[in-house]
């Protein structure tokens, strides 16, 4: 690739103003043909904005968008795609009740019969290795297959510039190892790929060019490959990155959390059973729990939160209290708090108040209603104090829950929970779909929080996280949970190796091994 | 029982089955399309007074095609009124329910306005336009002895069934009512898609409506539809918006609602008549509550069924 190239896309000034805000200003950059080109930023910082001028949902105000070199203007997504502009959503626009050809035939202009489409589906997927059973219902699928539908769906259209807007938000490892296989084959073939993410490993392994935007403006553009993800980051916030700040030599306390032999049986067609699940937080510990999706973490924090109850009470003590038969609200009193994945609908209602998600946690330990009535100023000062403590990004504590993005909500509900002040707090993938701003924020408060002498337990997908936060780790697996080991000194191998299911068995390791090195 | 009876009972059947289907088919379409039009017994009625009222006025000078000319009148007034719901869903946002629920009352207020110079005139019914040997013969009465209604209403079932399960058309109606924000992201007008569906779902309930006055009982009264608006609406949840069982379950309420007239017929009867009366609509309630007890309900229903569309870009 020379510079001489005509760009593939070259966007120059393009400036867009929404009431109040300048989400665009003066933001210029190319993308040359076959180019893999990350569009890196902080949520808000105009990302968004700008794909959607360039797959024509909106129009600039100002600047030009030459396209093979030709200035033009994309008037609707239709006429990005008859350019040969495609787009992968972050939020898939699929159809849940139809079938995967259904979902894509919709996405098609062309009218193309239903026998010869599933033809040129199976082509596609074949070509780039994406595996689709075209007949399978879409609420079916897992979101890995669901992303393979809407990138067949762009495929078929023969892009020249396929668009990606924070794909791996939402994948496995593995499911972003394939991803990168098709990305790397369409980019080799010609095609460029706007790759948006603020994921910085990931922009490092997989892009050419990374362009930075910050607070709507243009940073930087540099080369990933040179710039380390530590100088990236800090480009894209604006400022250095804070290391998480721990007190040095601290010792931990007596056990808050202890969990023996907690088994449960699998909930539902989609729940994992816990088997004989046992493990001691200490004062001001954080122990980490590691894994793969899918291995019973979802039914491991129901289980300690109090949703799903434990056989026996002495199953989860909490400052040696047995609360294994108590509920959430029951939980709550003895101090455990809990945070779980799902930011909208389970941690905090969309439709209600930030104030109104407070009282839902906080009423009983902080009072904040009394025989039966909510105290609806103390729960206004209490969302407010939360709000000015963890800097949440919110009109006030009116605002509601799915007004917020996702970074700042999740640091309203780390802080609902956390200026309760726990004695055992359990939080699941903290810090999912959060810009890294807002993660080390978050992360701080549990050092913080630990430091203050709660247990905290962090169950989390994200091995660097839990490596970076924690004290103690293990691993979860089809519902049995590995030995805890010391985070300093452990063999990121071996935790692999668990994370796969092998436990201290070296025939099946050596075996496991292998089969990795095949995968690859 | 004789012969003469089950063929008299099933032609009843087949007339009572006959305008539910059809309010049915239509709603069936507008909440495929995720919108609930609770008006349909307002459609109705808006649609038998305006069949009624052009048949009746022209009926002298144009026998042949007063009849027909009333029956797209009757689709013209039903898609008129359910329009006006759609504006005020679709443009202005308004709750689904209640506007619904505020056609339905329209609906029965205007139609007793625009009927008020009909009341107690009657009309030649609408009936077979077949031969009279064949549409009175006492068996081929059982095949030709309806009104054209009744063919268009049963053609109309496999025809709904092949639009939305094999068209381009149809995909897209029900990718708007199964979520309208990614139809209108890949670049589908959802307030289109929902306009045509609710003046669809408008028209058939306005033919259904004017089943009752210009076949059943050829002439205009008030709140003639006594409440089959209301049926049709369950009928839809009822068949679990599949067109197939939307036609079994018709044709079940009409059985429901002959065993009543015949009850008050005959005088003969285990119970008072006014439970057969009311048994159609306790049936309603019944097979309502059956299917939300049930954990697959809802399996073929719009995901977005009821909710306002409100596009972020």
């Amino acid at each position: 690739m020379t510079t001489r190239d005509t760009p593939r896309l070259e966007l120059t000034g393009i400036t867009k103003r929404f009431p109040g805000v300048l989400a665009n200003d003066h933001v210029g950059f190319a993308v040359q043909p076959g180019e893999i080109h990350a569009l890196l930023g902080e949520n808000g910082a105009g990302k968004s904005t700008l794909v959607k001028m360039i797959y024509g949902i909106m129009q600039p105000d100002a600047g030009e968008i030459r396209w093979n070199g030709q200035p033009i203007t994309v008037t609707s997504p239709k006429a990005a795609r008859r350019l040969g502009i495609g787009m992968v959503f972050q939020h898939f626009s699929l159809f849940e009740a139809m079938t995967v050809l259904e979902n894509i035939a919709l996405g098609m202009d062309a009218k193309i019969p239903a026998r010869e489409l599933e033809a040129k589906i199976l082509d596609v997927m074949k070509h780039y290795g994406l595996k689709l059973e075209p007949r399978r219902i879409v609420s079916t699928l897992s979101v890995g297959e669901r992303q393979r539908i809407e990138i067949v769906r762009a495929l078929l259209l023969n892009p020249k510039l396929l668009i990606m807007d924070e794909p791996t938000s939402v994948l496995t490892p593995q499911e972003v190892d394939q991803l990168f296989v098709v990305l790397r084959k369409l980019a080799a073939e010609g095609c460029s790929i706007l790759y948006i993410s603020h994921k910085l490993h990931e922009i490092k392994a997989l892009c050419d060019t990374a362009t930075i935007l910050r607070g709507g403006k243009l940073v930087d553009t540099c080369n990933p490959k040179v710039e380390t993800s530590r100088s990236m980051a800090e480009k894209m916030i604006g400022g250095s990155l804070k290391d998480i700040q721990r007190q040095p030599g601290a010792q931990f306390g007596a056990e808050k959390l202890v969990i023996s032999d907690l088994s449960i049986p699998a909930a539902g067609h989609f729940g994992t059973a816990l088997k004989g699940i046992s493990f001691a937080v200490h004062a001001g510990e954080i122990f980490g729990i590691a894994g793969v999706a899918g291995n019973g973490q979802n039914d491991l924090l129901l289980a300690l939160s109090g949703e799903v109850l434990s056989a026996r009470p002495e199953a989860v003590t909490v400052d040696g209290k047995p609360i294994g038969l108590h509920a959430a609200k029951a939980r709550r009193l003895f101090g455990m708090a809990t945070v779980p994945e799902e930011r909208n609908g389970h941690a905090a209602v969309p439709v209600f108040s930030l104030a109104d998600n407070a009282i839902l946690t906080a009423r009983d330990r902080l009072g904040l209603a009394k025989s039966g009535m909510i105290r609806a100023g103390a729960a206004w000062t209490y969302a407010d104090e939360v709000i000015e403590a963890f800097a949440v990004k919110a009109t006030g504590p009116q605002a509601m829950a799915e007004s917020l993005s996702g970074g700042n909500l999740q640091k309203y509900i780390m802080g609902r929970e956390i200026l309760q002040k726990p004695a055992v707090l359990v939080v699941s993938q903290p810090t999912w779909g959060v810009d890294a701003g807002a993660a080390a924020a978050i992360h701080q408060a549990l050092v913080d929080l630990a430091a203050k002498g709660s247990a905290i337990v962090v169950i989390s997908q994200d091995l660097d996280e839990l490596l970076a936060l924690c004290d103690t780790l293990a691993v979860i697996n089809e519902g049995r949970l590995s030995k805890p080991m010391q985070v300093a000194g452990a063999d990121i191998e071996e935790i692999g190796l668990l994370m796969g299911g092998i436990h201290g068995d070296a025939q099946a390791t050596a075996a496991a091994k292998e089969a990795l090195a095949h995968a690859h | 029982m004789s012969i003469d009876f089950i063929i008299a009972a099933f032609i009843t059947v087949v007339g009572l089955t006959t305008p539910i289907l059809l309010a049915g088919l239509g709603e069936l379409v507008v909440e495929k399309s995720g919108v609930l039009n609770l008006g349909v017994e307002g459609m109705m009625l808006i649609g038998a007074v305006c069949g009624f009222a052009l048949t009746y006025t022209y009926g002298f000078d144009y026998p042949g095609i007063a009849p027909w000319g009333g029956i797209l009148a009757a689709a013209a007034g039903g898609a008129l009124s359910a329009l006006l719901f759609g504006f005020l869903v679709l443009e202005l946002n308004s709750n689904q329910v209640a506007t619904g629920l505020a056609l339905a009352i329209f609906g029965t207020g205007l139609s007793s306005l625009i009927g008020q110079g009909f009341t107690g005139m009657i009309i030649t019914p609408f009936g077979s336009i077949f031969p009279d040997a064949l549409a009175t013969g006492r068996y081929t009465q059982v095949i030709f002895g309806y009104s054209p209604l009744v063919y268009f209403a049963l053609a109309m079932v496999p025809a709904v069934h092949w639009f939305l399960n094999r068209t381009r058309a149809g995909l897209i109606l029900r990718a708007v009512g199964e979520n309208d924000l990614s139809a209108h992201s890949i670049g589908y007008s959802v307030k289109q898609v929902r306009y045509a569906a609710i003046a669809f779902g408008g028209a058939m309930a306005g033919i259904g409506g004017a089943y009752f006055s210009m076949v059943i009982t050829p002439m205009w009264a008030e709140k003639m539809t006594a409440g089959r608006g209301w049926i049709a609406l369950a009928l839809v949840v009822f068949a679990g918006w599949r067109t197939g069982r939307l036609l079994a379950g018709a044709f079940f309420f009409g059985v429901l609602m002959t065993l009543e007239l015949y009850a008050k017929a005959s005088g003969f009867s285990l119970v008072p008549s006014e439970v057969w009366a009311a048994m159609p609509y306790l049936m309603t309630v019944v097979a309502l509550t059956l299917i939300s007890r049930r954990e697959t309900a809802g399996g073929n229903a719009p995901a977005c069924l009821g909710k306002p569309f409100l596009p972020t870009a």
